[in-house]
């Protein structure tokens, strides 16, 4: 059996059916010949869904304009990428990546039957689940149960800035939410008990503390960049996430979030502000790891519960929607246009386009192709990575 | 397939006052009981802390030799129908609902005072329930309607007006202990539900299958019972349950109901919703699949599909007497199983609720301890999603665990007025409270627009809350341990103290010569205090 087909066998039989044995072998296969999970994966949820129409702007398009009159991006403040798409102006910190060819945008993510709650599409985002599908576990909890991480690791994960595990939620991840560093170090010495017990419940609440007592004696706050962090809550958590990373021991993905993007009214003002401080904020978690000389080793991804309605409404904003444009980055990243626009004289009844991308697409990238886990088994079906990363 | 050619539910009531005729007995117990029922200590506290929240010593100490069935019966015939304490004032306001003027006629003022205020009244309401759990005579009655609040979900994030939501409470809580039937009927036309699961939008000729979806998925049979025709099919029976947007009451509208032949479940007829209704409730598969949920609720993640199957038998033949099924739980052999103790997680509700009874602590307000549980993951009114809490293990995460612990940690700090917390809290960034985001907790505003995350908003948000309602509670641990001194025999206060406070024995067996506060707060902090 090559070692492919080993792990899709992992992936795909449940541990505990295997010998005691041979279940430690498949872990630690999975984890030092397979899965290579010192590869950072940087997850950034863009929350309350961003407008993804005004974040890559079909400049060139006449219909966009019709329907969106009042906060359509003029043509001349777009950034352009292309002859028919560009950025919206507060991405313009991002050119330099575009140019250096390490941002890719991925136009019209979304999935099929859309949902258009917030809490019910994020959660299908967050579990990978079909639009009618309800699953407990976060889709990185099913890859780290299917490869596990190295136990020397402080964590699976660390989410920073939102009390939602989202992808880590459910059994058996090793997940940690933090505001910051240091105020978790604090907080965790209420973690005392390390045990095991025959009481399904009570091990479950031991592992947990061991969890929580491990990624303490693992991470600190020490590193001193030289990378200046932008004020406010997004940088925070940026530098939040730097200083996890530059922890000796590894963490194998980090989520932030920035969160305000439910933009149904006054919506120019507000995201004008979010993506300068997403902009500001991903210069400078390139430079922080570019200190690190951890830049060719992280893939940065956005994300969100969906996009916007293409027509904006008479507030002055727009409201749910459905595919939206999302951003790969990182020093392996093969920049460029991926997927296609939605098209915005084909929208369905009630206003919404069509996806190109099935965000399950992008998580399989992450996991084939970034960390070497196989995807199939994992994502309720067989999706096709992109080609986003290089050799 | 077999044609109606009775309506359905004279049908049903016939057929089950012929059950409950031959079967009447059900609730006299059988036996007399022999020593071996009666409730030692450890039993008396396992049933109470079960069927209520953290009992205290002297309620288990009452306990305490009666046969199982007399404590069950007990338990049973006191329960409450209704609250003790006064709902939020505007929940008797007579009158129209206070519905923005819809979408878009709505100027952004209105909007935002409509979403303002019923974010006030959201917490108005969660501070109300905590406090009924509270002080309730009858813990049974909150639990159980805290149990269908977790089976006929419906969130104010979706329902928005926070009255239809306590509309709703008081529904489950009339029915918390009497009919599942009379429940499900009451639930299909409760307007909460009506606009949570879509019914408004389900109209003839474009079915909105949602409800109907769901009636067979989470509230009766069960996956695996019921084909997407059947959907299809039951979705056409329920078209035109609406509400009428003046009034919030439900209304049937005739106009847009389809009054064709449908079949559900392999019954034929011109079918209406209370009919698809009443062929559920004629399934096995639903009495089975409710008695599960008891079970997991109640007695062990792993129900005995037996004792299930014989359970659910007799709850279908009381006509789904609810208090039929939990009788037949809190007297079975497996409830009270050594394997089953300790071997339920706390929900937040339990755990702070509990605390606090457990605790004789009689806090000024209630709020902050509903805003204390939403931040440990359970925010009432507000489930995840339309399958509710998924509790249990789920319960506890690197996050929530240090949330429980520090809410436990600053109850049981004695009178140390610097608080870390607070501290922290302010170093963190000021807060305006009293704006936020709809249904969702209040998420305060933050005075310098993006200059917090919303992680750290929300953990100065538990850290105020804690304050606030630690603040305005008492407890004297000196006096607390003197309680035991009556009945503890050789025990000393520790042992007695644990006995009280875990059902599974301690991590780590607290140093008996502890000065009473830290003897309180090490068994609290203990990881068996998280489990029931």
């Amino acid at each position: 059996m090559d070692r492919r087909h080993f792990l899709k066998f992992a992936g795909s039989v449940p541990l505990a059916a295997l010998a005691p044995a041979l279940t430690a072998e498949v872990a630690w296969s999975a984890t030092l010949a397979g899965a290579d999970y010192r590869k950072l994966l940087l997850l950034i949820e863009l929350k309350g869904g961003n407008d993804g129409l005004n974040t890559l702007v079909p400049y060139a398009n006449p219909t966009y304009y019709a329907l969106r009159p009042k906060i359509g991006i003029p043509r001349e403040q777009v950034v352009q990428l292309s002859d028919s798409v560009g950025l919206h102006p507060s991405l313009e910190p991002l050119l330099p990546l575009w140019k250096n060819r390490e941002l890719a945008v991925l136009q019209g993510v979304g999935y099929p039957a859309p949902n258009l709650s917030h809490f019910r599409s994020i959660e299908i985002w967050d579990t990978a689940s079909k639009s009618e599908q309800y699953l407990q576990d976060g889709w990185l909890t099913r890859a780290f149960g299917a490869a596990p991480t190295p136990r020397s690791f402080a964590a699976d994960g660390v989410i920073i800035g939102s009390p939602d595990l989202g992808p880590l939620a459910g059994g058996g991840t090793r997940a940690i939410a933090l505001a910051n560093t240091e105020q978790f170090l604090r907080q965790a010495r209420l973690a005392t008990t390390e045990g095991q017990s025959r009481n399904r419940a009570l091990a479950h609440i031991l592992k947990v503390e061991a969890d929580i007592i491990q990624a303490a004696s693992h991470l600190n706050a020490n590193y001193a960049f030289k990378t200046e962090f932008p004020q406010g809550g997004f940088g925070n958590a940026i530098r939040t996430a730097c200083q996890i990373v530059a922890n000796e021991a590894g963490v194998a993905v980090v989520r932030v979030t920035l969160t305000g993007f439910d933009t149904h009214s006054g919506q120019p003002g507000t995201q004008t502000r979010l993506l300068s401080e997403l902009a500001g904020g991903v210069v400078a978690l390139k430079s922080a790891l570019e200190e690190l000389g951890k830049w060719n080793d992280a893939l940065v991804l956005t994300y969100a519960e969906f996009g916007r309605r293409p027509k904006e409404n008479l507030s002055n904003g727009t409201d749910h929607g459905t595919a939206s444009a999302h951003f790969a980055l990182g020093g392996r990243v093969a920049g460029g246009l991926y997927g296609e626009q939605p098209s915005l004289d084909r929208l369905s009844g009630d206003g919404n386009s069509g996806f190109a991308i099935d965000f399950r697409s992008v998580y399989a990238t992450a996991l084939d192709r970034w960390w070497g886990v196989p995807s199939s088994g994992l994502l309720g079906g067989t999706f096709t990575p992109l080609p986003i990363l290089r050799a | 397939m077999r044609l109606l050619t009775l309506p359905m539910r004279d049908a049903f009531a016939f057929a089950f006052i012929a059950v409950a005729m031959s079967l009447s007995p059900v609730l006299i117990p059988m036996a007399s009981a022999s020593t071996a029922d009666l409730l030692t200590y450890d039993d008396a506290r396992h049933l109470l802390n079960r069927a209520g929240f953290g009992a205290t010593e002297s309620e288990i100490q009452r306990a305490v030799g009666m046969t199982r069935e007399r404590a069950a019966r007990n338990l049973l015939d006191n329960a409450r129908t209704s609250p003790v304490s006064a709902p939020p004032a505007w929940t008797a306001e007579a009158g129209a609902l206070r519905y923005p003027r819809r979408g878009e006629n709505a100027t952004e003022a209105e909007k935002k005072m409509f979403q303002q205020e019923q974010i006030r009244e959201g917490l108005e309401l969660r501070g109300w329930w905590v406090g009924e759990m509270l002080s309730t005579p009858s813990p049974l009655t909150e639990r159980m309607t805290l149990f269908w609040h977790n089976h006929f979900v419906s969130s104010q994030q979706k329902v928005k007006l926070a009255e239809l939501m306590y509309r709703q409470n008081a529904t489950l809580r009339a029915n918390a202990l009497g009919s599942f039937a009379d429940l499900l009927h009451a639930i299909a036309r409760d307007p909460a539900m009506v606009i949570y699961l879509d019914s408004a939008q389900n109209r003839k000729g474009s079915p909105n299958e949602n409800f109907a979806r769901e009636v067979m998925e989470l509230f009766t049979l069960g996956e695996g019972h019921y084909t997407e025709q059947d959907i299809k099919e039951a979705a056409r029976a329920f078209t035109g349950w609406s509400l009428d947007r003046q009034t919030g009451q439900f209304v049937f509208r005739r106009f847009i109901h389809d009054d064709g032949e449908k079949t559900v479940l392999g019954r034929t007829g011109k079918l209406d919703g209370d009919q698809v209704l009443d062929i559920l409730l004629g399934e096995p598969a639903t009495a089975e699949f409710v008695t599960r949920k008891l079970w997991r609720e109640f007695v062990s993640p792993d129900p005995d599909e037996t004792a299930i199957r014989r359970i659910a038998q007799r709850f279908r033949d009381s006509r789904y007497d609810i208090k039929v099924a939990l009788y037949a739980i809190f007297t079975s052999d497996a409830f009270y199983a050594s394997e089953n103790r300790g071997v339920l997680v706390k929900s937040p509700i339990d755990l702070v609720v509990g605390t606090l009874r457990q605790f004789d602590m009689k806090p000024g307000e209630a709020t902050p301890f509903a805003v204390a549980a939403a931040g440990m993951g359970q925010n009432l009114f507000a489930p995840p999603n339309v399958k509710g809490w998924p509790g249990q293990e789920t319960w506890i995460n690197a996050s929530t665990l240090l949330a429980r612990k520090q809410f436990l940690e600053r109850l049981f700090r004695g009178d140390e007025t610097s608080s870390r917390m607070l501290a922290d809290a302010n170093a963190q960034g000021t807060l305006t409270a009293n704006a936020g985001t709809m249904g969702a907790l209040p998420r305060q505003a933050i005075q310098a627009q993006g200059a917090l995350d919303p992680e750290k908003a929300r953990q100065i948000r538990f850290m105020r809350a804690m304050e606030r309602g630690v603040s305005s509670v008492q407890f004297e641990s000196g006096l607390w341990l003197t309680q035991f001194d009556a009945s503890r025999g050789t025990r000393s206060r520790s042992g007695a103290a644990s006995r009280l406070l875990l059902a599974t024995a301690p991590q780590s067996v607290p140093d008996a010569s502890s000065e009473p506060l830290a003897l309180v707060r090490a068994l609290v902090l203990d990881a068996a205090y998280q489990l029931k």
